[in-house]
């Protein structure tokens, strides 16, 4: 334990509302605390910065899935075992649940939440892609303004920056129902050292249909870990879309997602495999498309 | 911005089936906790940052690392560890085949996977060996290759099978 605990304080909202006012009484400087499965890591490792932080593990105004006609909607504190375990999660948002599957392992899936994992704002996180593909919209609320809900394309501004203010507190994620329509393929893929634990080197989430004429109808595809936010990769979109999937189509697609994307060398891959490997993932999500 | 000084707070929980309470910092982590105030030693630490899984503990029933887990969040919570779990009925059976089949060797891994190898058979009695993999990889063993603990996970489900009349 590397940190000074003293110099954590960590408050115990016991409802929604007392948690938004602890946000908005402290200046911006208190902190949203759930299950702890990124912040407890910086702790231990001293790196995270000093403070006071307001729980909300177990608040139920955060928790639970629920389903309408228009949408599912994901509390904040859904774990990803909890999105594992849904029938309708499972039945058409497969990627969701391979991101929430392939997310640390057992221990980590009982703790991590979706809200968590997008305010974490980590371009290497395994949900966003598919959050992004599935066109999803997240709520936040605040004491002084109420809520709002928010395309999450867009969401994340730049590394770690996102829109949403120091009092706003991420409440809820929804996702339209059946995205692309039945006979759509939902492609995901993590890339790392192992599936478990291990942070991913590249990720891609994608989705597609082609209509009768074998035209692509519909093409979203979003990559993780290539760029300062997750990526939604929409110059490769273009080239694929209104288009027959011939293997010029799909080499045009796999050059053009390789310029789109702006990997770094890190501890984890280098920006050079990363690029390729981009381009061999679009290149066999387009493969599969086409069959 | 001024430095935050955390006064030490008073948290109640469940503990192996007993009612407890401790006064402690409130980012301190559950496996502190366990092992420093309440003499748990059970519950090992092993990376500290929620890879390996040797500080495996039930926090309301559900498998969660304990090194990342605050001890304000277990404040009404019902915490069981390897000590409170090892002579449950269904348990002795994974203890036993671990003995049998030399799933353990230096011991450190052994309550976490003792703990991640009960969370699966309690939700499916007769796992494929691909689940048993999947349930266990957030478990690092660095001497025995996994083999043995994979032996020692089916053996063990057949046990609790067959202790179960069958039923299951």
């Amino acid at each position: 334990m590397r940190a000074w605990l003293p110099g954590y304080d960590l408050l115990r909202a016991k409802s929604l509302d007392a948690a938004l006012r602890i946000l908005a009484d402290g200046g911006g400087e208190t902190r949203v605390f759930a299950g702890g499965t990124d912040l407890m890591v910086l702790l231990e490792s001293g790196d995270l910065p000093p403070g006071r932080f307001v729980s909300v593990w177990g608040l139920p105004e955060l928790s639970g899935i629920s389903v309408t006609d228009a949408h599912v909607t994901l509390g904040a504190l859904t774990t990803y075992t909890e999105i594992q375990a849904h029938p309708v999660l499972r039945a058409e948002y497969p990627m969701l649940c391979e991101a929430a599957r392939l997310t640390g392992a057992t221990a980590i899936q009982n703790r991590g939440t979706i809200g968590g994992n997008i305010v974490n704002a980590s371009p290497a996180a395994d949900s966003p892609p598919a959050l992004l593909v599935y066109g999803a919209e997240v709520e936040l609320i605040s004491a002084a303004r109420g809520a709002r809900w928010v395309g999450y394309d867009g969401f994340h501004t730049g590394y770690k920056r996102m829109d949403r203010r120091p009092d706003e507190l991420l409440r809820a994620v929804r996702l339209p129902r059946t995205p692309g329509g039945s006979g759509a393929v939902h492609f995901y893929r993590k890339v790392g050292t192992r599936g478990a634990q291990a942070i991913s080197k590249v990720m891609i989430a994608a989705l597609g249909r082609r209509d009768a004429a074998g035209v692509v109808a519909d093409c979203r595809i979003s990559l993780g870990s290539v760029a300062p936010i997750v990526l939604r990769c929409r110059k490769t979109e273009a080239v694929c879309l209104d288009r027959p999937l011939t293997a010029e189509v799909i080499a045009a697609a796999r050059a053009a997602v390789m310029d789109e994307v702006t990997p770094i060398d890190d501890i984890r891959s280098t920006k050079a495999y990363r690029r390729v490997v981009s381009g061999n993932l679009v290149a066999q999500f387009l493969a599969l498309l086409a069959k | 911005m001024p430095v935050a000084r955390a006064a030490k707070i008073e948290v109640s929980f469940t503990l192996n089936g007993a009612p407890v309470t401790v006064r402690a910092l409130p980012m301190a982590r559950l496996l502190d906790v366990l092992r420093e105030d309440l003499r748990l030693t059970g519950t090992k630490e092993g990376c500290g940052e929620g890879e390996c899984g040797a500080c495996s503990v039930f926090l309301n029933g559900r498998l969660v690392t304990s090194c990342l887990v605050p001890i304000m969040q277990a404040e009404g919570a019902r915490v069981e560890t390897i000590e409170g779990v090892a002579d449950q009925p269904d348990v002795v059976p994974i203890r036993e085949a671990f003995v049998a089949c030399n799933g353990s060797q230096c011991g450190i891994c052994t309550p976490g996977m003792i703990l991640a190898t009960t969370a699966l058979l309690r939700a499916r009695p007769n796992p494929a060996e691909t689940e048993v993999r999947e349930a266990l990889a957030g478990n690092l063993c660095r001497c025995t290759g996994y083999v043995k603990i994979f032996e020692a996970v089916a053996r063990a489900a057949e046990a609790r099978r067959g202790a179960a009349g069958g039923v299951r």
